[in-house]
């Protein structure tokens, strides 16, 4: 069989037969505390410097990001950056509770609708996990509430982020997601699917020259929610 | 794929008279080390990383058969299914069985080195169904019918006239006056054309940048979302990766990270960098219904335990060929296989044999710029002389290179007779050179001047300049 082939094959290699108990123990250990390695300075910091970072280098990174005072301003917010750029009003939405509470009817001119996108949705706004300040990153994990195609398919994409959920570098997403997510088919925390995303889609592979909205958004519209007294 | 790796030579010289190649060699050596060096002054831990980086892949290989088996028991249990393959044979007929049970005629590909490794499209092809490269790069390739020519950038040899040339002669359902006036002009086509084959595809093929055991993931890092797009709208996805692209934890993978985007173009990060888990869950509104990973072997586990299993730390970042004075003269097609540049020239013996690919090592002046910009410090010219070595035990180096080595020899066991023959030959070349730095050519070398530039002698012999610089020390 090609499994054993595989493994007799690297353990030959190895000088070694299968790692006795003790070792295999050790290994597990490590898989089970998965400590941290080396974690960059830039990824730390107070709150209020790590919510500066990350919506520096969103913007470096080409997002574009709106700062709302409240979740209640997030329609008007949306209202105007559709408004501005000549995007329709009708658009798929995550089905996230957050999404679901906000004061819609305060803008009836907005049509969400609460679905995965398809190939002819032009504007998606879907709901942020985490925003990872060291790159200006969102951690979008794909769950029924917040459904992959959202991310990828439209020309424009909206996420809406609250500061709170802004941590400083990758692990601390990763813990967060530990912490916050079951997943009732592995019971562990890992949804089929997380995204790390960090601004819009992109490709330099015609000479080598930067354009954006390869083959997904072209544009990345962030609506920062300052929900956090401390990060303002 | 075909090896062409034994025609290097002939290649290189066509290469360097092809006056396209040329102008895309020259964007090439400007932009990416500039950007690589930008994104490393921008992390001063990014030299600690290194090393970080070096030792989770020298942990990860000392204990590869146990991450494996774990990496394959976390994903059945998140309903995904493993296929271990020993040779591409093995690999190529998985994928094709996968892709016959689902029906499969359309397949689209997320961009994939191991997918060229083992020739995938061609077998597809061969059975009927369609294969379509949904990377810009990998996709111009495909309606050329060429191989790529950089591990992250596969067309950057073609000129925007190639782009335009293609388009025009492959999409004939769009109107034929239509205006390429700019790059965006092409890549929106691009977009277009692609977009029915994501939602025709009935699988979808991707790499994997890392695979995690502690969690069963395979990762993907992209900036177009093509691989993305490719895993996440057809009924199934396959994830095709090597043996050694296991990593224990995310926490390793986040270094990882750190060093992948900004050793290749110099990003902090790369646009979508995408975790799957196994198939479609219960409530999920998409994802693939079915999630195979296939495990190829096909001839990594024989680097084990020998000097090249260091190699096995490669994270394709493609900083060695973006810093090698060779390829940026040459470029990748003359290497002749998959993997071009100083990580093909140790990979590509490894694989398809030092008898087919010897030339390979040979071209390298061994500046060593690859090792000092390789993110997992893989030392890559350490490597080569261990196959120039076995090269020359095996008597497959040319016989004027024999003699040459055996007149070396021979002077360099007389140490009075070797310091006076260099000494001559210093102080004539320096005559002939008169003032100039190099000769640009040689009589009786002119096949070696007609590619470069013999630097001329500055100063003393090595033994002068030591002696020398001793006494002025002391």
């Amino acid at each position: 069989m090609s499994r054993d082939a595989i493994l007799n094959a690297i353990r030959r290699g190895l000088k070694r037969g299968p790692l006795p108990a003790d070792q295999r123990a050790m290994l597990e250990s490590r898989l089970h505390t998965h400590p941290r390695h080396l974690v960059p300075a830039r990824a730390k910091g107070a709150r209020g410097e790590l919510v500066a970072r990350f919506i520096a280098n969103a913007t470096r990174e080409f997002a574009t990001v709106a700062r709302v005072p409240d979740m209640a301003a997030v329609p008007g917010a949306i209202a105007e950056h559709l408004a501005a750029n000549n995007l329709p009003t009708r658009f798929a939405m995550a089905p996230h509770p957050e999404l679901f509470a906000l004061p819609w009817d305060t803008r009836p001119m907005l049509k969400p609708e609460a679905r995965r996108a398809e190939a002819s949705d032009t504007v998606t706004l879907t709901h942020g996990f985490a925003g990872v300040a060291e790159t200006g990153t969102l951690m979008l994990p794909g769950v029924p509430e917040r459904p992959t195609t959202l991310n990828l398919l439209p020309e424009q994409a909206m996420v809406v982020l609250r500061a709170s959920a802004i941590v400083g570098g990758f692990e601390d997403a990763w813990d967060h997601l530990r912490a916050r997510h079951r997943d009732a088919l592995t019971d562990g925390f890992m949804p089929r699917n997380v995204m790390f995303v960090t601004g819009p889609s992109r490709s330099a592979d015609i000479e080598q020259t930067l354009e954006l909205g390869a083959h997904g958004p072209r544009q990345l519209h962030i609506l920062l929610v300052e929900d956090d007294a401390e990060a303002v | 794929m075909q090896i062409h790796s034994p025609e290097f030579k002939q290649r290189a010289r066509d290469a360097l008279a092809d006056a396209g190649l040329q102008k895309a060699l020259g964007n090439f050596k400007q932009g990416f080390p500039a950007k690589r060096a930008a994104a490393v002054a921008n992390l001063p831990e990014f030299e600690r990383l290194r090393d970080v980086g070096r030792d989770i892949k020298n942990h990860t290989l000392a204990h590869l058969d146990f991450y494996l088996e774990t990496f394959a028991r976390n994903v059945e249990r998140a309903g995904g299914k493993v296929h271990w393959c020993s040779t591409a044979d093995d690999a190529r007929a998985t994928v094709l069985e996968i892709c016959r049970r689902a029906g499969a005629r359309t397949v689209t590909k997320g961009k994939s080195m191991i997918s060229e490794e083992l020739a995938i499209n061609a077998h597809l092809e061969a059975h009927g169904m369609e294969p379509v490269e949904t990377d810009l790069g990998e996709y111009i390739l495909q309606l050329r019918d060429e191989p790529p020519s950089h591990i992250i950038a596969p067309a950057f040899h073609l000129n925007r006239e190639d782009w335009e040339a293609s388009f025009r002669q492959s999409h004939t359902a769009l109107p034929a006056d239509r205006n390429f006036a700019e790059r965006r002009d092409i890549m929106a086509e691009a977009r277009a054309t692609l977009r029915s084959k994501f939602l025709a595809a009935d699988v979808g093929i991707t790499g994997a940048n890392f695979l995690i055991a502690e969690t069963g993931s395979s990762v993907i890092v992209t900036n177009e979302g093509n691989g993305d797009l490719t895993q996440t709208l057809p009924r199934v996805h396959i994830a095709l990766a090597s043996i050694e692209k296991v990593v224990p934890t995310l926490e390793d993978t986040c270094t990882f990270l750190r060093l992948l985007a900004r050793s290749a173009t110099g990003q902090d990060m790369s646009v979508y960098t995408t975790f799957s888990t196994g198939a479609r869950r219960a409530g999920d509104l998409d994802g693939p219904e079915e999630y195979h990973v296939v495990l190829v072997d096909n001839g990594r586990s024989a680097m084990m335990g020998t000097e090249f299993q260091e190699m096995l730390r490669c994270i394709r970042c493609a900083a060695c060929m973006n810093h090698c004075p060779v390829y940026g003269a040459v470029g990748g097609h003359s290497y002749g296989w998959v993997y071009p540049g100083p990580m093909g020239s140790v990979l590509t013996p490894t694989l398809v044999g030092v008898d087919k690919a010897g030339h390979l090592p040979n071209a390298s002046t061994f500046c060593g710029r690859c090792e000092s910009v390789c993110p997992v410090k893989i030392p890559l010219p350490k490597m080569m002389r261990h196959w120039r070595e076995r090269e020359f035990e095996r008597h497959l180096s040319p016989p004027v290179a024999r003699q040459a080595l055996g007149l070396w020899a021979w002077f360099a066991k007389r140490p009075g007779m070797y310091r006076a023959a260099t000494r001559a030959g210093t102080w004539l070349l320096r005559r002939l050179a008169r003032g100039r730095g190099r000769f640009a050519s040689l009589p009786l070398a002119g096949g070696w001047t007609a590619g470069r530039d013999l630097p001329a002698p500055q100063g003393g012999t090595f033994m002068a300049e030591y002696l020398r610089r001793k006494r002025g020390g002391a």
